[in-house]
């Protein structure tokens, strides 16, 4: 081992090892205990991207006076977005106050540092100062100071590994964004909001009868969803904080498969009031209901392009489910999707350059991609029950649900198909995840 | 505000009125978000059951099954669902005030959207059915469940037949 670290008279370090290792078993414990207790969405990393970038973020100076820990959920972000390698270098903090010995990181293999303190404040709240360092080049990439409450620990771990991400990656991180899913046990159905990562799960509807089709506003304060409470499906709108709900489509017949425009004025949904599956399009309010397009077959699940010009589609109108899109104004609609006889769900991400669905390869639904300049299409999946793909906000992973086990389980892959995670609820079917938007900082 | 609260008046009304124990609370309860900046409140789902006139429910009258089964990826009656369908057919040309919702329903294989429109296929096939047998258009609402309300709940074939079905739904019973 070359070279000393500066800091072997820090308290952290100097910390009797057994002290230390009892509050990790503690901390573990807890862990352990409120994850029964919430049954929340555990996170099993499955794949790795080929290239992980070597990175050292410490435990914070001063971590030990918040109640709960920011570090270790930093870590966990990161670790689990497959483009990171946590390089450890044990209890030893490195103050945000000093540069570091960035030889010394170096020579452990991390090309990059982070240096963060948490200082205490007087109306109890906590400042976290944090620096991220580039120990190649020798320099500093960039800091930030947070203020937070004690209670705010996992948003304020979300931002810091957005910045770090960010930074390194020189894509926005997506750690700081929620999910929404929907969780069947035995005949009880839940529409659950969570973390990114799974943690935090709050119901936003319970109900006796399925809800699927859940679409996020832009905002991110609002959900569209179907709901068969009324014994046919019929689309709502609710907003998470108040919980004040609005039946925006039902129309004789069905009601189903909503999404927002990207300015958030405008629905497109799909209703049998003139007979078969097609598209309409509504205000978000429920009125000024036009008809898109007219087909003799099904037209179902539209999705917005992010330029507002064009909606994707499913339809079965030249005989077997394909994806289509059309202008938004109204037109003809041109076919995207070729190879096959079952391709579904269309999804763009935020930069309208993938474009994420369903397909049928020999009898097995698996999670594809189509860059839209190209036309490339890849299969990202190897997994047979994949259903309902979306983008995280920067585009870099796609959530799906899938089955493991006779259970609906949900499970996210990168664009690229190389790192794959596993989210799971314990006893219970999850399914029709969709990934929020970017948080407004 | 009054645009906001009226949705969930009606819904906490139509609660009252369909369920005999009492409205399940529809209230809106704001939590806090532990550490994250916004809320998200819970909200329970009001549900409807009822029964409707003894003939519809009695098991020794034809009246009392509902359901209409398809082949895979098929939308025709087939022909032993007929003496079923006329006989709903019957009590509907008889009883104009009678109305009755149609669920269509497949199996789970495949985008809960594109099953949901593949529902109300089989649906309207019962729904146009009973209509050239006499049933007025104004009293049948057909809707698709999609995939979401399986009968029976294994990946088996025969399990997925007994999911590729129209249910007929009375007055009171939706």
């Amino acid at each position: 081992m070359t070279g000393t670290l500066r800091y072997n008279s820090h308290p952290e370090y100097a910390m009797n090892k057994t002290l230390h290792a009892l509050r990790l078993i503690l901390a573990a414990a807890l862990a352990t205990l409120s994850l029964a207790a919430q049954a929340q969405l555990s996170i099993e990393i499955t794949g790795a991207g080929a290239a992980r970038f070597p990175v050292v973020v410490p435990i914070f100076e001063n971590e030990s006076a918040l109640p709960r820990g920011v570090s270790d959920i930093v870590k966990a972000d990161l670790e689990r977005s497959g483009l990171f390698n946590l390089v450890d270098i044990g209890p030893l903090a490195l103050p945000e106050s000093r540069v570091p010995d960035l030889n010394d990181l170096r020579s452990r293999g991390a090309d990059a540092a982070l240096a963060a303190s948490v200082i205490p404040q007087p109306d109890g709240r906590y400042e976290i100062r944090f620096r991220l360092f580039d120990t190649q080049k020798q320099q500093e990439i960039g800091g930030q100071v947070l203020r937070m409450a004690p209670a705010q620990n996992r948003l304020t771990a979300h931002r810091i590994a957005d910045f770090i991400y960010e930074k390194l990656t020189g894509l926005p991180g997506y750690f700081s964004t929620r999910i929404a899913y929907v969780v069947k046990s035995g005949t009880r159905y839940e529409l659950q909001i969570a973390d990114a990562d799974g943690a935090n799960p709050q119901a936003a509807l319970v109900s006796r009868e399925p809800i699927i089709s859940p679409a996020w506003s832009p905002d991110g304060q609002r959900l569209a969803y179907v709901s068969f409470e009324q014994k046919k499906p019929i689309i709502y709108v609710h907003t998470l904080a108040t919980g004040q709900r609005q039946v925006v489509a039902n129309f004789k017949g069905s009601n189903s498969a909503p999404t927002w425009s990207p300015d958030g004025q405008q629905l497109a949904v799909v209703l049998t009031k003139d007979g078969l599956s097609q598209l309409y399009v509504l205000s978000a309010d429920g009125s000024g209901v036009r008809r898109l397009a007219t087909s003799s077959g099904i037209d179902t699940e539209p999705a917005w392009a992010p330029d507002g010009q064009w909606i994707y589609f499913t339809s079965d109108r030249g005989g077997s489910p394909q994806i289509y899109r059309i202008p938004t104004g109204g037109g003809s609609a041109q076919r995207v999707t070729f190879e096959g006889t079952y391709n579904v769900t269309p999804r763009p991400s935020a930069d309208g350059r993938l474009l994420a669905f369903i397909t049928r390869n020999n009898g097995r639904f698996q999670v594809a991609v189509q860059d839209l300049t190209t036309r490339q299409t890849t299969i990202l999946t190897d997994s047979t029950r994949d259903e309902s793909p979306s983008f995280a906000p920067n585009g870099r992973m796609i959530l799906y649900a899938s089955e493991s086990g006779g259970r609906g389980i949900l499970a996210a892959v990168s664009s690229d198909g190389r790192v794959k995670q596993r989210l799971s609820v314990q006893a219970a079917d999850v399914r029709e995840p969709a990934w929020g938007p970017a948080q407004k900082q | 505000m009054k645009q906001l609260v009226l949705p969930a008046l009606l819904a906490a009304l139509l609660a009252a009125c369909s369920s005999p124990g009492g409205p399940e609370q529809t209230g809106a309860k704001v939590e806090d978000r532990a550490g994250s900046g916004s809320g998200v409140a819970t909200v329970t789902a009001p549900s409807v059951s009822g029964s409707g006139i003894a003939a519809l429910t009695d098991p020794n009258n034809i009246l009392s099954k509902r359901s209409v089964f398809f082949d895979f990826d098929s939308f025709v009656i087939k022909a032993e669902a007929k003496p079923l369908v006329e006989a709903h057919a019957r009590f509907l040309v008889q009883n104009p005030q009678m109305r009755i919702l149609i669920q269509g329903n497949t199996d789970e294989r495949g985008s809960r959207e594109y099953n949901l429109a593949l529902g109300q296929k089989r649906a309207d096939a019962v729904k146009q059915a009973l209509q050239l047998l006499g049933a007025k258009e104004g009293q049948i609402e057909s809707v698709s469940l999609g995939e979401e309300k399986p009968r029976c709940t294994e990946s088996s074939d025969a399990c997925f037949a007994q999911n590729r079905r129209s249910d007929i739904l009375y007055s009171g019973e939706f």
